[in-house]
């Protein structure tokens, strides 16, 4: 029998709208047909979130807008708009 | 280490503030590119944290004649001092074929310092071609705190630096900045040695300042990178705007008026009547 196998798509974006420019990225592909590294392109996948969207991949998970800690306000850590897309693929045969 | 005349101006320390790393290409001589790669393979002797360098790399030793090379030195003179330690350093070796890459991380650990910094010198003895694996650099992100390899996720962002290289370049960090040895898809090993140095003055105006007021120093200061976020941005400069002013005593030092701004608290007016 077919198998569904998970394709994960990790977009940062500009701004926390899914329409916004595409500013880093990171794919991880549970087929094992590929395998994305660090500094493998530099060239993002898709211009914005939606056109991920538009090409097939869903959204499943938002980075949460979350207020700065007190006193802490300036301070510059992680990308904050994370978006997690997925695409579910024919994968392995089982016999 | 010597007194040298090639100290870096203000626009290129400038600059260092805004990447968080300074390029040099092609300044170590073929000659010592070619002992480089002997020296290596012996084994560098392991010298102890906060080690001086005379101490730390004894006369005529291959590494006190790469720190020596009058552009290192006055590079180094300009960014860490006169007299910096010798925190640690190691040879960085990428096999060709090895399948996958260093996440994305910062050294050591999450740095709370925002008056110091150390450097890093990377050297590359062979020319390095774009499927050797050459180091990834994510330029301007040094003053962003994380820890170590908790960017790990990130496996690429827009405006990063996939370094490709004449033999005998060197790049100087800070101990900030994000980077990753990449996949080497060659078929030749490619090695990268790094020290890192530790300050032991005050890092204010160390290089020469006789541009201190040039324009483009602001330019520098005031630039941004394609995979910065549009607000984040902005707190990008305005963090820069900070490291200048301690690194070139001058507390009133702005951009735009942005931390001018923030920090505007008019006192209450006396009555003169």
């Amino acid at each position: 029998m077919t198998t569904t196998r998970q394709q994960v798509l990790v977009l940062y974006l500009d701004t926390s709208a899914l329409d916004s420019p595409v500013v880093g990225w990171a794919r991880y592909d549970g087929t094992g047909t590929s395998h994305p590294t660090t500094g493998d392109s530099d060239e993002p996948p898709y211009p914005t979130g939606v056109a991920a969207l538009q090409d097939g991949w869903r959204l499943f998970q938002a980075a949460q807008l979350i207020p700065p800690y007190p006193g802490a306000e300036h301070e510059t850590s992680f990308l904050k708009h994370e978006f997690f897309f997925e695409r579910l693929v024919d994968g392995a045969t089982d016999q | 280490m010597p007194t040298t005349n090639q100290l870096l101006s203000s626009v290129q320390v400038a600059r260092f503030v805004a990447h968080g790393f300074l390029r040099l290409d092609d300044v170590v001589p073929p000659e010592m590119n070619e002992e480089a790669l002997g020296v290596f393979a012996a084994g560098l002797p392991s010298v102890p944290y906060g080690t001086p360098v005379p101490e730390a790399f004894p006369e005529g030793s291959f590494a006190r004649r790469l720190v020596e090379l009058p552009a290192v030195a006055g590079a180094l003179e300009s960014l860490v001092g006169p007299d910096p330690t010798v925190d640690h350093h190691f040879v960085h070796t990428r096999l060709p074929h090895e399948g996958s890459a260093q996440p994305l991380h910062a050294d050591a650990l999450i740095d709370l310092r925002t008056e110091a910094f150390d450097l890093q010198l990377m050297y590359y003895p062979q020319a390095v071609t774009a499927d050797m694996g050459g180091t990834l650099v994510v330029p301007g992100s040094h003053l962003r705190r994380t820890n170590e390899s908790d960017t790990g996720r990130y496996q690429n962002l827009r405006g990063q630096t996939r370094l490709t290289c004449p033999a005998g370049t060197v790049l100087l960090l800070h101990h900030g900045i994000w980077h990753g040895g990449r996949r080497n898809d060659s078929d030749t090993v490619r090695h990268m040695y790094k020290i890192r140095f530790n300050p032991t003055v005050p890092q204010v105006r160390l290089w020469d300042t006789a541009d201190l007021h040039d324009p483009a120093v602001r330019e520098e200061l005031r630039r941004t990178f394609p995979w910065y976020e549009q607000a984040t941005a902005r707190l990008e400069i305005h963090n820069r705007i900070g490291l200048w002013r301690s690194l070139s005593a001058d507390p009133g030092f702005d951009i735009d008026h942005w931390a001018t701004r923030i920090t505007n608290r008019p006192a209450p007016q006396r009555s003169t009547a």
